[in-house]
């Protein structure tokens, strides 16, 4: 919203003040303010007003007239002019030679041959309007010669309210809320708003009106008579134009002045067509033409004002064509209305028509100014046209009121709130200032809202801390730390392992964190041969392609390496992030964070690259819980994993994620010469299992016996099953037993397996140590594992 | 019998002489000084002499032991000394300065810039919260005074879901969880309140170079008896000094939030132009950077906490901003992109 100074000076006297000063404190006290301020007017000097009085058509050119203008001097002017609306004993706008126009200096020069002494300007060029097709034609009757700017309110200060920062102020949204904020910092005096009596009128009929509806909260309306002014007087446009609206006619533009003036939307209806004011809904949908000649679609929860039960009005919306003011308009009838805020939202949604009148009514405005906008625009009308009559009482349905908000609270309260000392002559100045009535007895102040803060803005003890902070400002505040005890913190087990994963991941096995969307890209799965799968959709989502949430990363990161293919021949990735494995008893999403890792290579043979992953795994569970994980073979459910090699891992016998290879249908489609292995693990499952404590063993002072076997192991048998058969055995002595040779021929896959005794107590014979292996080697045929 | 020793003793030198290495003197040693050795063979001869006789061979013999012992040692000494040398010489030449390979990985940026801000925060004692995606709508508006129709969630586009949940569109998503949680012991025990959520959150919007749905905000409260806007105003600063690592001034504006009340927008002098104005600035010299404010009494309350008893404040960063302002990054599509050309670059970065 654009506001202009001189406006903002209509009500307070600002004369003395550095007004750019002034602008600045409003923003860190008020609302933000954009940064470029506007001088209007300034970079123009030298036009006056000039009479024409004699033009001739120009030899040489069919466009060009030869004028004679007065411009108070002694003798008249020679001007070459192109515009069409030129006539004798017009007056205009006048640049006289030295005058400026932005970067231009007029000087005497030659148009088509003819020599002009300066120039006749359109509105547009001084910058007023922005009419540009002819010249400004003068219709006040001044002395020639007359500077513009002494005619005419052409310099201002203009500056922009970021609308966003006002959401909160129904009040702001006129000069004269503005005008008050000033007022309260600069430390002047408000002046009241002139307006009309309208107690005047009471004796006349009223007009036939009903509210029926209670999201109409106030209806106020006026008839008057005999407008006779068309065009609005030229000050009233400048002030239009500079605060970014276009002037239109007489009525139109005092409707939107006032809007601008106080923040009350007005509308004007040809009283031929709104004989019977009636404001409600409709029971089914029907369509309707606005004034902006737009067929739009209503439903049955639009408010409407209507002519009995022909709708004339979008309420706080737009007016409708039929009703509008036309040029044979006798008698208007003013409305000043105020409905439900989140209603008139609501329609503005439905409609996807926003206007300057919904944007301030879904700001919740003041009742209050129902009839004092009526009151005010009655004033303004007279002024300018003083033949106006009116010919109604006043007409007022005031259906729900706003409660009146009174406060009350003590100094200690502001103090603890704001942890500095303001005095109390500043809360009693500060809050006067801005229409609070305040009285203090002993420490306590009891406040009484003022009613255009009082709809939804000032409701707590807290917003009166507002108001007194950022008038007394927040860089005037003395700054200090807490006063609060100091207790240990305790970190989220989540959020630890969650860190050293990363750090493991990034600094051991130089991993690469990537992130992602929560959702599927079904358009990039798609192109890898993979189903989304089926999960919760985002209702709203401006894209199908995202509309399902993710229920593994796997197929994420599958995406990412195929982004990636060509980077290096070998590389991985990782994300700690979310999925959503299903919907839970209550219909809330099982959300789950999820540690996914993938790794590329061209290079590694497949089995190389799995079992890097798996080590991965197993470090990370080492480092972090000192436990061994557990896996076991699974069937994939989904078909971008490998049927074979799948397994689940287990953590202190739990399942927690699972280890896999990429289906060769996707890795056909992502890289032919290229393995990819994945893993996905539950974090919160890892951070359940709590981390071993670490037991100081001694070293042992006697000698180790290591003692190899090598044994034919049949097809599917696992270490795990071979670790069975030895894990009960030599309690306390077999130290470890780990593979240290395999060798498969065609016929038999072989391993050759190290068993490590050792004992803190003595020294062990072959003996004892033959006795235990002899039982392994036993235990070991039950399952068809045999020396080789 | 004289001969005999000289003559060995003649021996031993020539062989010592052509000996080149270890193994053979070794082996001479044992040829002439072991049990069975042409020097202990001498001593055998001795029983046909005299007793004279035999204490004066005995002596030479002696002496041939010890100077043949002596040569052997002194020449193993200089084959081992000349294979020291023939080592150092083999050593070739490396040349370090050949570029390092430097295998690394990588953090996302977003991680980098959220630990730098965690280490600050639980420098000071506050815990690190962490907080689902999918919120319900309670979570995310309700229980911080957002209720239904509020023109407040007309800022915010929200994406929601099949069943009515929501992903959160803000960090303060997780306010009224974290008073829930920690308010019992603030009110029995007196420990105050002093939590960070940072997290992803969702916006339904087109995305550019400067929009994203989906980005990465940190959320921070303190809650206690007599917590202050002057307060709030301190740790802003201090806070922020940490992270941008300079002495940061702090601007407060008033600003619009329905989960504070005062609420304010707060801004920072601009690093680049030190506050005179510049492009990054739109010359105005100062950044906006966070909204924060005091926590509003209805949010506290909803929350259990007494808010006649206890103040606090809360402010919320926008760390998606923050790692795009401190590495440069001009387009933010570039951090949810997985593109490792250019997020492969972010090595650790402590701060």
């Amino acid at each position: 919203m654009f506001l202009s100074m001189n406006w903002i000076s209509d009500f307070v006297d600002l004369s003395g003040l550095d007004k750019v000063k002034l602008i600045q404190q409003f923003s860190l006290s008020t609302a933000e303010v954009e940064n470029e301020i506007f001088f209007k007017g300034s970079d123009i000097s030298g036009i006056v007003v000039a009479e024409i009085k004699s033009v001739e058509n120009h030899p040489e050119s069919k466009k060009l007239h030869l004028l004679k203008v007065d411009t108070g001097e002694n003798e008249l002017t020679d001007v070459v002019c192109g515009a069409p609306n030129v006539r004798v004993g017009m007056k205009t706008a006048f640049a006289k030679v030295g005058a400026k126009i932005g970067e231009i200096e007029i000087a005497p020069r030659p148009l088509a041959g003819a020599m002009s002494y300066g120039m006749c300007c359109s509105e547009a060029e001084i910058g007023i309007s922005d009419d540009h097709s002819g010249i400004m034609d003068i219709t006040d009757d001044v002395a020639n010669g007359t500077d513009i700017k002494e005619l005419y309110a052409v310099d201002d200060i203009v500056f922009e309210v970021d609308n966003k920062s006002l959401t909160n102020r129904p009040d702001l949204w006129g000069h004269y809320g503005i005008a008050r904020e000033f007022a309260a910092l600069a430390g002047r005096e408000l002046k009241p708003l002139p307006s009309e009596d309208l107690n005047a009128y009471s004796e006349l009929a009223k007009v036939d009106m009903k509210i029926e509806d209670p999201l109409c909260q106030r209806y106020s309306c006026l008839q008057v008579e005999n407008i006779t002014r068309t065009v609005s007087p030229v000050n009233m446009r400048i002030r239009l134009f500079y605060c970014g609206m276009r002037g239109i006619n007489f009525l139109a533009d005092l409707t939107n002045y006032l809007m601008l003036e106080m923040g009350q939307p007005m509308h004007a209806f040809d009283s031929r067509k709104v004989g019977k004011i009636r404001i409600k809904r409709f029971d089914k949908p029907f369509t309707f033409q606005t004034l902006d000649g737009v067929e739009r679609n209503i439903d049955e929860n639009t408010l409407m004002i209507c002519n009995d039960n022909t709708p004339v009005a979008i309420a706080g919306i737009m007016g409708g064509l039929d009703s509008e003011i036309v040029e044979d308009t006798t008698t208007l009838t003013l409305e000043s209305a105020t409905f439900d805020a989140a209603s008139i939202r609501k329609s503005t949604v439905r409609l996807s028509h926003r206007t300057d009148a919904s944007m301030r009514y879904e700001k919740s405005l003041d009742p209050e100014m129902c009839d004092a906008a009526i009151a005010r625009f009655l004033y303004l009308l007279k002024q300018y046209d003083s033949g106006v009559k009116v010919v109604s009482a006043l007409t007022d349905e005031y259906a729900f009121r706003y409660d009146t908000v009174k406060l009350s609270f003590d100094k200690a309260f502001v103090d603890r709130y704001t942890g500095i000392e303001i005095g109390n002559d500043t809360i009693l100045k500060t809050l006067n200032s801005l229409g609070f009535t305040v009285t203090l007895n002993d420490d306590t102040f009891d406040v009484t809202v003022p009613s255009w803060r009082a709809t939804k803005d000032v409701t707590i003890n807290a917003d009166i801390i507002e108001e007194i902070t950022r008038i007394y400002g927040y860089d005037n505040f003395a700054v200090h730390t807490t006063r609060s005890p100091l207790y240990p913190v305790r970190m989220d087990t989540v959020k630890n392992d969650e860190d050293k994963i990363k750090d493991i991941l990034v600094k051991r096995y130089s991993l690469h964190e990537l992130h992602s969307y929560v959702w599927a890209y079904s358009d990039e799965l798609k192109s890898l041969g993979i189903e989304v799968e089926p999960n919760i959709k985002l209702l709203n989502a401006t894209n199908p392609n995202i509309e399902t949430i993710r229920k593994s990363m796997i197929p994420t990161q599958l995406c990412q390496i195929k982004t990636n293919v060509g980077y290096a021949p070998e590389f991985g990735i990782f994300e700690i992030g979310r999925v959503v494995t299903g919907i839970d008893e209550n219909d809330l999403c099982v959300e789950k964070k999820m540690l996914a890792i993938s790794l590329y290579s061209k290079t590694a043979e497949v089995r190389d690259l799995y079992f890097k992953l798996r080590d991965m795994l197993a470090v990370l569970t080492d480092d972090l819980k000192h436990k061994t994980l557990g896996f076991q073979k699974t069937e994939p459910a989904q078909g971008y994993i490998h049927p074979v090699n799948c397994n689940t891992i287990l953590l202190d016998g739990k399942p927690i994620g699972y280890i896999g290879i990429a289906h060769p249908v996707v890795m056909k489609k992502l890289d032919k010469k290229a393995n990819v292995v994945f893993a996905e693990l539950d974090m919160q499952a890892f951070a359940d299992v709590k981390n071993a404590s670490i037991v100081y063993e001694e070293p042992s002072k006697f000698p180790p016996m290591d003692y190899d076997i090598s044994v034919v192991v049949p097809e599917g048998v696992l270490f795990s099953d071979l670790a069975e058969k030895w894990q009960n055995e030599g309690k306390g002595i077999l130290k470890s037993a780990k593979i240290v040779d395999t060798y498969d021929t065609q016929s038999f896959h072989s391993v050759t397996v190290r068993f490590e005794f050792s004992s803190n107590e003595r020294t062990l014979s072959s003996a004892e140590v033959q006795e235990i292996m002899d039982k392994v080697i036993a235990n070991l045929k039950e399952i068809n594992v045999t020396l080789r | 019998m004289d001969n005999r020793i000289e003559t060995l003793k003649q021996e031993i030198l020539d062989k010592l002489g052509q000996m080149t290495s270890l193994d053979e003197l070794d082996k001479l040693r044992v040829e002439f000084l072991g049990k069975k050795g042409k020097v202990t063979a001498l001593l055998k001869g001795m029983k046909d002499l005299n007793n004279e006789e035999k204490k004066s061979f005995g002596a030479e013999v002696n002496r041939l032991k010890s100077a043949a012992s002596q040569h052997i040692d002194e020449r193993v000494a200089e084959l081992k000394q000349r294979e020291i040398e023939k080592e150092i010489a083999a050593m070739p030449q490396f040349d370090i300065t050949a570029p390092a390979p430097l295998e690394r990985g990588s953090y996302h940026p977003i991680t980098l810039v959220q630990r730098q801000c965690e280490t600050i925060f639980k420098s000071m004692g506050f815990t690190v919260e962490d907080y689902p995606e999918v919120v319900t709508d309670y979570e995310c508006f309700e229980s911080v005074n957002i209720p239904k129709h509020h023109p407040a969630r007309d800022m915010q586009d929200t994406y929601y879901l099949e069943n009515g949940q929501l992903l959160k569109s803000q960090t303060s998503a997780a306010q009224n969880a974290i008073l829930r949680k920690y308010g019992k012991k603030m009110a029995e025990d007196g420990v105050p309140i002093k939590a960070i959520f940072p997290g992803r959150c969702f916006r339904n919007e087109a995305t550019d170079a400067s929009h994203e749905n989906t980005f990465f905000q940190m959320e921070g409260m303190m809650v206690d008896k007599d917590i202050s806007i002057s307060n709030l105003i301190f740790f802003m600063k201090t806070m922020l000094s940490e992270v941008f690592q300079r002495d940061v001034k702090v601007r407060l504006r008033p600003g619009f939030f329905p989960f504070v009340e005062p609420g304010f927008e707060l801004d920072i002098n601009c690093e680049i132009c030190g506050g005179s104005g510049c492009s990054s600035c739109k010359h105005s010299g100062w950044l906006e950077l966070c909204p924060c404010g005091m926590i509003h009494p209805n949010v506290l309350r909803e929350g259990g906490v007494d808010p006649d008893k206890y103040t606090g404040f809360a402010f919320g960063l926008g760390l998606t901003r923050l790692a795009m302002m401190k590495y440069k990054v001009k387009d933010i599509r570039d951090l949810n992109s997985g593109s490792l050309k250019s997020l492969a670059q972010f090595t650790d970065d402590e701060a």
